[in-house]
């Protein structure tokens, strides 16, 4: 009785220290330790890269060492702007460190500055985000220290007085605080930041373009762009990767006014951690939002090859702005997800009767309609055809001859009065069968354009001819389903 | 934070008391009117940007003040004359690091060095010193800002401003005179002024509006009374990131004078 007694304390003794160890000691599963070992430098990397995945499993002393710098730079074409940075590009320096770090940030200011310069880090817990403490006048170091106690992917930004100027010059940046169990592995990681310019002179105005105080105001940039600059992330500075791979991009949003409505053209982000927090919230995502000030990771794979845009969905911002970046993809086609263009048709609209018999089939002689159906003798009858002469017509052929069978000038030859056309029944109805390319010159003047050919069936190849004819001082010339099949079939020899 | 204020802040009283009796004493004796390099500044009304308890216009009587920022070629003698603010002497506490930083040694400008242009990388004390030397002192923000105000185009100063320091700074003279007769009040360099630290922003500039910091006149742009003045905003801004013994790549000065 006594020895079982004991042994069940001394067994549930060890349950329980084993229970409370898993409770107390964070991360054990993974090896994790919350104590903060060692001290290394952080590396920065310049957009769109991204430093290296953070792979130890300890917090540690991360120093940070950045340089707000003023500098004249390319903004887009022949426009040249002073950009205040953060480590002399826009946007800043990418800074990555993990969850229970304890940072020690230099902010140097450079010497030749005109403007004092802080740092405020949306990481930050405490006043101002380190602003207060991070105030530098030209030629100076400040140094503060923090520690990283909420993970996620934040901006940074200067919050001199005038902040907004500060801001809309160019300072800021993104820092990614890795969650202490990391991030799912990628292969590969890019960085990429949205913003505006307010320039006195409009988009595409050459020269230095100084700082427009009145459009900012009024939120009415010249310039928006990803990177820094129109054209950062295109031509031969795209982002590029191979089919297959898992991309993540980590997006930022300096503003310092507009929200981002981030797309990609040609693919769909798998996952989107919404306002850069840890938490995937949602999947299979199109468009998403980034705030001014605020940031999203998205992560997709690229599965066939190409050229996928970036863009901000406010689209006239992409393609009058300059908000426009690219994703290069090589790698193998894979026709099942993506097939390329398969067939390029002629399309005259949905109401017309002869693409119906796209949808059947091609015409053949055999299956000509109309052989079976007697000529059309009756005046009644002949009333008909030529309304029926009309319409198709007015559906098929009036877009390029107009209505009033005048053609275009030098586009479109005329089919009003054309000698081309009442010399010679045959070339005409072969023209409308087969289409006709290359020089043609009607009543004197040459032409070069492409007519198609068409879908018309015999019947109503005779019944529009006829009508040509009978309108605007035309011939007068009757063209018959036989006449039509004739040429068909003459045709038909040819080829074969 | 606010130790090194209210530190910031006791100084200047100290060297104020000391300043007003060296000052009356040369003044009496010298007439500003006879240099031709100082003109005599009307009196009349200055508006402090910020809102504050007493946000009334502040009068700025009538003083003299240089026409031209000081130049290296006049520091230099300065130098010459007191030893103690050469570079090779000069305590810490009074001018960091990077005091005179571009001249050659402690009696040499070197060839990189134009003598006409105003001498930079000096610090608040420096300055004062070279000042008081001189018989004069250093204006008061509230005179500064009086003068610069006389430039209604205020898109004329920002574009200063929202340009690069130029490495070699131009010589003094080589930019506008204002209505006042003065020269290179902007698009030249940043100046001292005596009170530099009395209208602080923080640096958390977007808090300052807080009625709770009578310390500072407040930065934030609700408080302001002039939201449009950004070169303004950047004046106050820059003199609250400076501390008296800091000297700079393009902040220089000028002096001032009482009338009588």
């Amino acid at each position: 009785m006594k020895p079982s007694i004991k042994l069940t304390i001394i067994s549930s003794f060890v349950v329980l220290i084993s229970a409370l160890f898993i409770f107390l000691y964070p991360g054990c599963d993974k090896g994790y330790s919350s104590q903060v070992q060692g001290v290394e430098r952080a590396k920065l990397t310049s957009a769109p890269y991204v430093p290296q995945p953070i792979t130890r499993n300890h917090p540690t002393k991360v120093i940070v060492d950045l340089e707000t710098k003023e500098v004249v730079k390319r903004l887009a074409d022949g426009v040249e702007y002073v950009f205040w940075t953060f480590g002399g590009d826009v946007p800043g320096k990418f800074i990555r460190v993990k969850e229970g770090d304890e940072v020690e940030f230099n902010l140097h200011n450079h010497p030749t500055s005109k403007m004092p310069h802080n740092i405020d880090l949306h990481a930050v817990t405490g006043p101002g985000g380190g602003a207060v403490s991070s105030f530098t006048a030209p030629g100076h170091t400040s140094t503060f220290s923090f520690k990283t106690l909420n993970p996620g992917l934040y901006v940074y930004h200067c919050a001199s007085a005038p902040v907004g100027l500060h801001i809309a010059n160019g300072m800021y940046g993104l820092i990614l605080v890795e969650p202490k169990e990391g991030l799912p592995p990628v292969d590969r990681e890019f960085y990429v930041m949205q913003s505006e310019f307010y320039t006195e002179g409009t988009y595409g105005e050459t020269g230095l373009q100084p700082f427009s105080q009145n459009n900012a105001v009024d939120e009415n940039p010249s310039y928006v762009v990803f990177n820094g600059s129109v054209g950062a992330i295109t031509g031969d500075k795209s982002l590029t990767a191979k089919t297959g791979e898992k991309i993540r991009l980590n997006l930022g949003n300096g503003g310092p006014n507009l929200i981002s409505s981030f797309h990609i053209i040609g693919e769909v982000f798998d996952k989107v951690y919404g306002e850069g927090g840890t938490l995937v919230n949602q999947k299979n995502v199109q468009t998403t939002l980034i705030p001014a000030g605020g940031s999203a990771i998205v992560e997709f794979t690229v599965d066939v090859p190409g050229t996928f845009i970036l863009v901000d969905h406010s689209i006239f911002r992409a393609f009058n702005k300059g908000a426009l970046g690219m994703l290069k993809v090589s790698g193998k086609d894979d026709s099942v997800i993506y097939s390329g263009k398969q067939k390029d048709d002629i399309y005259f609209g949905s109401n017309e009767e002869p693409n119906q018999d796209l949808f059947a089939g091609p015409i053949t002689v055999e299956q000509t309609p109309g052989s079976n159906q007697t000529a059309v003798n009756t005046e009644e009858k002949e009333m008909d055809l030529s309304a029926f002469g009309k319409s198709i017509y007015t559906t098929t052929c009036a877009a390029c001859h107009q209505a009033n069978g005048e053609g275009l000038p030098n586009v479109f030859p005329p089919l009003a009065k054309s000698d081309f056309l009442n010399k010679n029944k045959e070339a005409a109805i072969n023209n409308v069968i087969n289409g006709r390319q290359g020089e043609i010159t009607v009543n004197g003047k040459k032409y070069n354009s492409i007519m198609p050919p068409s879908n018309l069936n015999d019947k109503q190849i005779a019944a529009v001819l006829t009508y040509v004819y009978n309108q605007w001082g035309n011939s007068g010339k009757k063209v018959t389903e036989e006449e039509v099949q004739k040429v068909r079939k003459k045709k038909n020899l040819g080829v074969k | 934070m606010k130790n090194c204020l209210s530190q910031k802040r006791f100084l200047p009283l100290v060297e104020m008391t000391i300043c007003l009796i060296v000052c009356f004493s040369i003044i009496t004796n010298l007439n500003a009117q006879t240099n031709p390099k100082m003109v005599l500044i009307p009196s009349g009304y200055y508006e402090p940007l910020f809102k504050n308890d007493s946000s009334e216009k502040e009068k700025v009587e009538k003083f003299y003040l240089d026409v031209y920022p000081v130049t290296n070629g006049e520091f230099l003698e300065f130098v010459k004359a007191n030893p103690k603010w050469r570079k090779s002497n000069v305590k810490k506490i009074f001018a960091d690091g990077s005091y005179l930083r571009n001249w050659k040694s402690d009696l040499e400008l070197g060839d990189e060095i134009n003598p006409n242009s105003p001498v930079t990388n000096v610090s608040w004390f420096a300055a004062k010193a070279y000042a008081e030397w001189k018989g004069k002192r250093l204006p008061s923000v509230a005179e500064w800002e009086y003068v610069i105000s006389s430039e209604k185009n205020i898109q004329k100063i920002s574009d200063w401003y929202s340009k690069l320091s130029p490495d070699k700074i131009p010589p003094v003279g080589s930019t506008e005179k204002n209505t006042f007769g003065v020269y290179d009040m902007y698009s030249l360099i940043w100046e001292w002024t005596y009170d530099f630290n009395t209208s602080l922003v923080t640096g958390e500039s977007r808090g300052d509006g807080d009625l709770e910091r009578n310390l500072f006149c407040g930065n934030s742009s609700s408080n302001s009374k002039d939201v449009e003045n950004y070169p303004a905003f950047m004046r106050y801004g820059y003199r609250s990131s400076l501390q008296a013994n800091y000297t700079t790549h393009n902040l220089g000065f000028r002096c001032a004078k009482d009338y009588n």
